[in-house]
């Protein structure tokens, strides 16, 4: 590798070529931030008993992560958390970087995690409301998505019926980890809701919930629960998706694996395939082999992006994956997001480049925008 | 190759660092504990502005459960992915052959003077020899 | 779709193999008065560990499943099945009786130790081909390390065998009693595909299929590999080999390129991982062959090969009785017969040295 000191070569992408970002994290400045949309009996609830986190402490996360609220050091706005100011995203983000659409995808409070259900379901319809108020109503290049309390089923289609009535909701955003794995029947009429009205659903990767990270219980260190996100994870989500049988029962359901990684995609069907040419007998209802509903129901998100040590790997990976089932994200404002001036260690075309940063997302989302 | 003035030194106390622009090219100069090393402020890595970077020791060690905290502060850790560089020498941690800062020889003076040696960029310190504390960025 | 015509092999070195015990009851020449009674007054039978799901089709290749009983119960079946067609030279035996998932430490060495003395008399001192796992009760780490302290000196017994998914991370300090012994004794670590069901498959619990079960031991390795990593393992013993039995193939290269991009970042917290990970990997850690996890496809054996950039890593098995194959072309399409050669004899010889003694 030569030495790398500056501008790394890469194709300065086109003037005009409006990025899709699937993957922006926006933060309220605080709970009395949602407030405003919700009731005095729960903002009283709130203010008195809190948020459920499944972690031990009041006021940290399980793990220490590589840096406060997760965040890159630059985008700390002059209050309140990375994320939660507009006017920052905008400047050092969206305009900065000639983003057309964002998607939003917001991760606290999760209401998929709130063991509380009743109040699950009035933080699912407080992150909503907030989402328009306080961003897509002011920047047109931000779509909400839509939270839900995803352990009460019923709850959750209520909320999905509510919201889409606002047209501009892109998705339904899930988090990988419940009380039951992510496919499993109790949440399906969640996927029915979602199919009925054309909504794709992001599960967007990390957290955790009832179980350890891993099959031998609780692991040391944060490099480890990070790789839990993508390699724990995204493989869980897909082989749960598909051996449930869920793209066999809503054929038309999108899903878009946020920041679950992609390498392990061709590997992964490929294992996959192989259980069930053997052992199908025990999953009749998995009327495919499992890589074609990865090549026909899911996309990924890009960042974390791959840095394979011979770049040109990466370009294999994408062949094995499919070019088009790759969506552009930032993850702004974490601190391991993707600049999509540097991210990618090769050359593509910008027949590819175009692939990538927009049309996908356009195809996956654009009947929404 | 020119030799501009960036700063009083006064302006850049010890753990902090001062962005400035020079022909088009953002430079950050770090003062560590008294010496003042200049890069672009650029990571090698994927562009991130090093100012925005955290000071840091230079954790090494002998074993598991060892931590051997050394060279306080003159680390720099890359505001977005972490990686280190050793300010001293603008080499990485993680790669030190073939990741490195893009540095800029710095001086300390009372006015311009020929530079100590020319070229290539890599970082070298100078001494703090005089009297004025101008800092000074050959760009 | 690729075939290579198949390469005789010859001299072969099979790195996972296994014997079927059926039940509790062949051990009750071996344990002692108190355990004898014990499982026949309470019963203790059926520890055959149900992650391998004996009856599922995958499990047995059709022309292996006997018709009464498990596979590889017997020492004649085994022969005919697993040794004599591949022109074995020499087979490492790794028996998956559930001593190994016991709660009751004492009870699970007893089993253990049971085991071990049935894989000697019942097999290693029957055909002078076959080598084995040492089977230790890691529930507790004292008694796994007496019980391999009990077998070192037999030169047959060439691995510790313990399972991916077990109490706790592999890496916590707490089994570290358990590798400094095999490193002593020149006993590679042996991790082999499976649970014991003390943690659901996932991070998000109990997966309806057992086929999902199936499918999370690849990952269960990738994290398990990482702990190895991270909690300094490698560090501490620089001298001992680690092999991932059954744990797939393909997922290797971006497993690399994946730790080592965090590593780059993260390093601060684990100082004692001075270098990339994926080198730490490629110097002490051996993966078997079976399964591979690929289509039949000679392009993609190549890049898969030559993404995880050593000829050193991988190391062959027949993983009888698990359908991985058919006939005796026990390579996927694409390996070529210089990597055969050393997948087959080299790379086993420099991993478990103590197989050389029985070569000579």
């Amino acid at each position: 590798m030569s030495t790398v000191v500056l501008e790394k070569l890469v194709a300065k992408p086109p003037a005009k070529l409006g990025i899709v970002d699937c993957d922006i994290h926006p933060s309220p400045q605080s709970m009395a931030s949602l407030f405003p949309f919700m009731s005095e009996r729960w903002r009283t609830h709130a203010e008195t008993f809190g948020v459920f986190s499944p972690a031990p402490f009041t006021g940290h996360s399980l793990f220490a992560k590589s840096a406060p609220s997760i965040a890159r050091r630059d985008a700390w706005p002059e209050s309140g958390p990375p994320g939660s100011d507009l006017a920052l995203m905008q400047r050092q983000h969206l305009d900065l970087l000639g983003i057309d659409h964002g998607m939003l995808t917001p991760l606290s409070p999760n209401p998929g995690v709130e063991r509380n259900l009743d109040f699950a379901a009035v933080l699912a319809s407080a992150v909503n409301d907030w989402q328009l108020a306080e961003f897509t109503d002011k920047d047109k290049r931000l779509h909400p998505a839509i939270v839900v309390p995803r352990e009460d089923p019923e709850a959750a289609v209520k909320e999905i019926a509510r919201c889409a009535k606002d047209g501009r909701y892109a998705q339904l955003m899930l988090r990988p980890h419940g009380l039951e794995p992510f496919g499993r029947r109790r949440y399906w009429p969640v996927f029915e809701a979602a199919v009925a009205h054309g909504l794709p659903v992001g599960v967007h990767a990390g957290g955790y919930g009832a179980y350890p990270l891993t099959s031998a219980g609780w692991p040391s260190f944060y490099i480890e629960e990070h790789l839990s996100t993508t390699v724990g994870g995204g493989p869980a989500l897909a082989t749960s998706l598909i051996f449930e049988g869920v793209f066999d029962r809503f054929p038309d359901l999108k899903v878009v694996f946020i920041e679950n990684g992609f390498a392990w995609i061709p590997s992964v069907g490929w294992r996959l395939d192989r259980l069930w040419e053997r052992n199908r007998a025990e999953v009749p209802h998995v009327k495919r082999p499992p890589s074609e509903y990865l090549r026909s129901n899911c996309w990924f998100t890009t960042q974390p992006i791959e840095e394979p040590a011979r770049p040109a790997d990466l370009r294999q990976i994408f062949d094995w994956i499919g070019w088009d089932r790759l969506l552009f994200s930032s993850d702004y404002p974490h601190w391991d997001s993707d600049d999509p001036n540097y991210m990618f260690p090769i050359q593509i075309s910008s027949a590819e480049r175009s692939q990538i940063m927009r049309d996908n997302a356009l195809h996956v989302y654009g009947h929404r925008f | 190759m020119a030799r501009e003035t960036v700063a009083h030194a006064a302006e850049i106390p010890p753990g902090t660092n001062k962005v400035v622009t020079i022909r088009g090219r953002e430079i950050v100069i770090f003062n560590v504990e008294g010496e003042f090393f200049a890069f672009l402020n650029k990571c090698p890595h994927e562009g991130a502005k090093l100012c925005f970077g955290v000071l840091v020791g230079l954790t090494d060690s002998s074993g598991p459960g060892d931590y051997r905290f050394q060279r306080k502060g003159e680390m720099l850790r890359c505001p977005w992915h972490g990686w280190e560089f050793d300010l001293r020498t603008g080499r990485s941690r993680c790669d030190p052959e073939n990741v490195k800062l893009r540095a800029f020889p710095v001086s300390v003076g009372a006015e311009q003077s020929p530079p100590a040696q020319p070229g290539p960029y890599v970082a070298e310190t100078f001494p703090v020899t005089t009297v004025d504390d101008f800092v000074m960025v050959d760009v | 779709m690729n075939m290579v015509s198949p390469v005789a092999v010859r001299e072969v070195i099979d790195c996972d193999l296994h014997i079927g015990l059926t039940d509790t009851d062949l051990l009750m020449p071996y344990l002692p008065d108190y355990w004898r009674e014990q499982v026949v007054t309470r019963g203790i039978r059926g520890l055959s560990l149900a992650f391998t799901r004996p009856g599922a089709p995958g499990s047995v290749r059709p022309d292996w499943r006997p018709a009464a009983g498990i596979a590889g119960a017997s020492l004649e079946s085994v022969q005919a099945q697993a040794l004599d067609p591949f022109d074995t030279r020499l087979a490492i035996a790794n028996c998956l009786y559930g001593g190994q998932a016991l709660l009751n430490a004492d009870q699970g060495a007893a089993i253990c130790a049971a085991t071990n003395d049935w894989i000697a008399a019942e097999w290693l001192d029957k055909d002078s081909r076959l080598r084995a796992s040492i089977v230790v009760p890691w529930q507790l780490p004292e008694l796994a390390v007496a019980e391999i302290e009990r077998w070192a000196h037999d030169k047959r017994f060439v691995q510790v065998l313990i399972l991916v998914s077990g109490d706790m991370p592999l890496g916590k300090r707490m089994m570290w009693p358990i590798y400094e012994a095999a490193e002593k004794y020149g006993l590679p670590l042996g991790f082999h595909a499976g649970t014991t069901y003390r943690h659901a498959p996932t991070g998000s619990g109990w997966p309806s299929y057992q086929i999902e079960d199936e499918a999370s031991f690849s990952q269960a390795f990738q994290q398990q590999l990482l702990s190895l990593l991270m909690e300094g393992v490698f560090a501490k013993f620089p001298r001992l080999k680690v092999v991932m039995l059954e744990s797939g193939v393909t997922w290797l290269p971006f497993f690399f390129s994946r730790i080592d991009k965090l590593w780059k970042g993260l390093r601060m917290e684990t100082p004692w991982v001075d270098r990339l990970p994926s080198e730490i990997v490629r110097d002490q850690v051996r993966f078997t062959l079976q399964p591979f996890d690929a289509p039949r496809d000679e392009d993609i054996t190549h890049k898969i090969v030559d993404q995880i950039g050593s000829d050193r890593v991988l190391l062959f098995s027949t993983d009888y009785p698990h359908w991985h194959f058919d006939g005796t072309e026990a390579f996927p399409p694409g390996f070529d017969a210089a990597l055969r050669r050393r997948m087959t004899v080299d790379n086993p010889l420099e991993t478990y040295t103590r197989l050389s003694e029985g070569l000579a």
